[in-house]
């Protein structure tokens, strides 16, 4: 679904920061913010919330740590207990191993998988960006024209950026 | 973010955000050199041995080495154990610089990484391969079955080798493509027709908004975090294989911090190795500069030192203990039969690392190029030495006997090398060898013409601050 956006353009990292601490100050709504990197800080200036993957992380990491240290007790220890050198079936030690792999995998796949389908990267998706360039050099501001006031393409071309303005799936 | 303009550039000469574009996108979209034609057709010839070779083994056997009842691991253990080593730089570079927060791993992350994953390519294809039935290999997992459900030996360490050879391999994957997906955007986003597809098809529709950035950012710092205990485990369960047996040389408690160390020293070595040619043939020397070079070298001889230290403390507690079997264990390793493996050994791993106490030798490329051999080929005989002086004389002297590896290990070990050299080219001409994105993270702090402005603005004498540092970092 395309709407029309106003671009901000711009080609360096502290104008960008500096014109969205000052829109986000003048009550201006970003939709978002482009970058060919990750720009320290821009997070907390467009009051974004802490991603909540860490979270998802630690869920996978204890399903993976159950996993594997159930599986080993119940193989070793109901299912199929076998006589090793007269050695206790449920030797915790000797699992320890298993259960901390089993662990980092379920962790990294699952918050992976995560990772994936909340920011919808399918293979074949297309990408939801206002300009090419924006993944070798250009930094771009997103701001919806429904809704946005008249002056933000002239507080823009302001604060230092090639304003533009295109109809455009984001 | 204020960083002090006295630590040494990691970005050299002029440059800007397009250029790094240009610099590190444009060798994939160019038609591939004559260099790399000469190492693709090298790499894939010796990868043709292992394909001959292998098919040897699988269709007569694993008799076909010149593996014995008393010498039973041999060039296969020995090559397991060295691919895994070296796999380890790569987790390291990424993962553990990463937590600590070290700029410079930027230029070199990618091709680590890819080299880790290779690496365990072709060192899974041994414990593979050295099974009696490889066809059956899956009998190693905890599937159920109709043997009564017959499950796995979760005591032993060569099962929980399994788990982590393949845990490794796959977060490895993982973490190293997550950081290539905006890369991949960025080849996908200067491609047009089946370039554009491809390329659009494997960066998954990134699209470099804030709350993208803010999850990948998020995303590699839990993986790093779960790399770094996943990288130290892993070694220290291949260490266990021999660990937790009962013969001399083996049964020690020093190996898992003395093979982590070792695995870092090697691999390292290896991304040295590859790295100082990369960076040549590609025109990359702007990112992969002399301070890289520098400081990874003092990693080598940080690493190196503790392997050498591990050998004295091995050597000392043979003695101390009085016990007479490990004491024989040790004279036979230095004056036995193989003691030119041995001696070759010693001078490759705990000389030569010495060398980079020298700042002249730490910078100089040839040098280092130089010293990278000598340490990869000094580890591969460290394993050789570990493996087979133990097995060949243990507590029973009637049991005592000579092994030379047949042609078939030969072959299988120089087709390994052009397995993974085959991945690597095909790496480098198809996927961007630096992390664009990242370099260009930290280009307003680390490079040189940023630094320059900052120390101008700061009023500082950057020639004097810079000698008084000394490249450090």
């Amino acid at each position: 679904m395309t709407k029309k956006y106003i671009l901000g353009l711009f080609r360096d990292e502290e104008p960008l920061l500096h014109a969205v601490h000052e829109l986000r100050k003048e009550g201006n709504m970003i939709h978002e913010v482009y970058t060919p990197f990750p720009v320290h800080g821009l997070d907390e200036a467009l009051g974004y919330k802490r991603s909540r993957l860490p979270r998802a992380a630690f869920l996978f990491g204890c399903v993976g740590f159950t996993l594997g240290l159930s599986m080993q007790a119940w193989m070793l220890g109901v299912d199929w207990p076998m006589n090793i050198g007269g050695k206790p079936a449920l030797a915790w030690v000797d699992f320890v191993p298993v259960t901390f792999e089993l662990t980092v995998l379920i962790t990294a796949l699952g918050m992976v998988a995560t990772y994936l389908v909340s920011s919808d990267f399918i293979p074949g998706n297309e990408p939801k960006m206002p300009d090419p360039r924006i993944t070798s050099d250009v930094f771009c501001i997103a701001i919806p024209v429904e809704g946005a006031s008249a002056t933000v393409g002239s507080r823009l071309r302001q604060l230092g950026a090639e304003v533009q303005e295109k109809e455009v799936e984001l | 973010m204020f960083e002090s303009p006295t630590r040494r550039p990691l970005i050299t000469g002029k440059t800007s955000y397009s250029q790094i574009t240009e610099d590190i996108i444009k060798p994939i979209e160019a038609k591939p050199t004559k260099w790399w034609y000469l190492g693709f057709t090298v790499s894939l010839a010796a990868l043709g041995l292992w394909l001959v070779s292998v098919t040897y083994l699988l269709f007569t056997g694993v008799g076909v080495w010149g593996l014995n009842k008393t010498v039973d691991w041999g060039w296969d253990i020995t090559n397991f154990v060295w691919w895994v080593g070296i796999g380890h730089a790569g987790t390291l570079i990424s993962a553990v610089l990463l937590l600590f927060r070290q700029k410079w791993r930027t230029a070199v992350n990618r091709s680590a990484e890819a080299m880790t994953i290779f690496a365990v390519v072709c060192a899974g294809s041994y414990p593979l391969l050295h099974a009696g039935r490889p066809w059956l290999i899956y009998w190693v997992f905890p599937l159920p079955n109709t043997y009564g459900s017959l499950w796995s030996n979760f005591n032993s360490p060569l099962l929980w080798d399994v788990f982590a050879i393949s845990t490794y391999l796959t977060v490895s994957l993982v973490f190293w493509y997550v950081g290539l997906i905006p890369d991949l955007a960025t080849i996908r986003d200067r491609a047009v027709g089946i370039r554009r597809k491809i390329y659009g098809l494997m960066s998954f529709g990134w699209n470099g908004s804030a709350k993208g950035w803010q999850r990948f950012e998020s995303v590699s710092l839990i993986l790093a975090g779960l790399s770094t205990p996943l990288v130290l485990s892993v070694h220290t369960i291949v260490s266990f294989d021999f660990a937790t047996s009962v013969i001399p040389g083996w049964h020690t408690t020093i190996f898992p911090p003395y093979f982590v160390a070792g695995a870092v020293f090697s691999g390292f070595a290896m991304v040295q190795t590859l790295l100082i040619i990369m960076r040549k043939s590609m025109r990359l020397e702007q990112y992969i500069t002399l301070n890289h070079i520098d400081v990874m070298n003092k990693i080598i001889l940080v690493t190196g030192s503790i392997v050498g230290s591990a050998y004295i403390t091995e050597f000392f507690i043979a003695w101390y203990s009085a016990v007479p079997y490990e004491q024989y264990a040790f004279a036979n390793r230095m004056f036995g039969p193989y003691w030119w493996a041995y001696w070759t050994m010693m001078t490759c791993n705990v000389i030569t690392p010495q060398l980079f106490w020298s700042r002249k030798l730490r910078r100089s490329l040839t040098a280092s190029f130089i010293i990278s051999i000598f340490v990869n080929i000094g580890m591969w005989f460290e394993r050789f030495v570990i493996i087979v002086t133990s097995l060949h004389r243990d507590y029973l002297p009637s049991s005592w006997l000579m092994y030379s590896p047949s042609w078939v290990e030969i072959c299988m070990y120089i087709g390994s090398l052009g397995l993974f050299f085959t991945l690597f080219f095909l790496f480098a001409k198809f996927l961007p060898v630096i992390a664009a994105a990242e370099v260009k993270s930290i280009y307003k702090t680390s490079s040189e013409e940023e630094i320059a402005k900052t120390a101008a603005k700061e009023g500082l004498d950057l020639r004097e601050a810079h000698a008084h540092t000394k490249g450090a970092h």
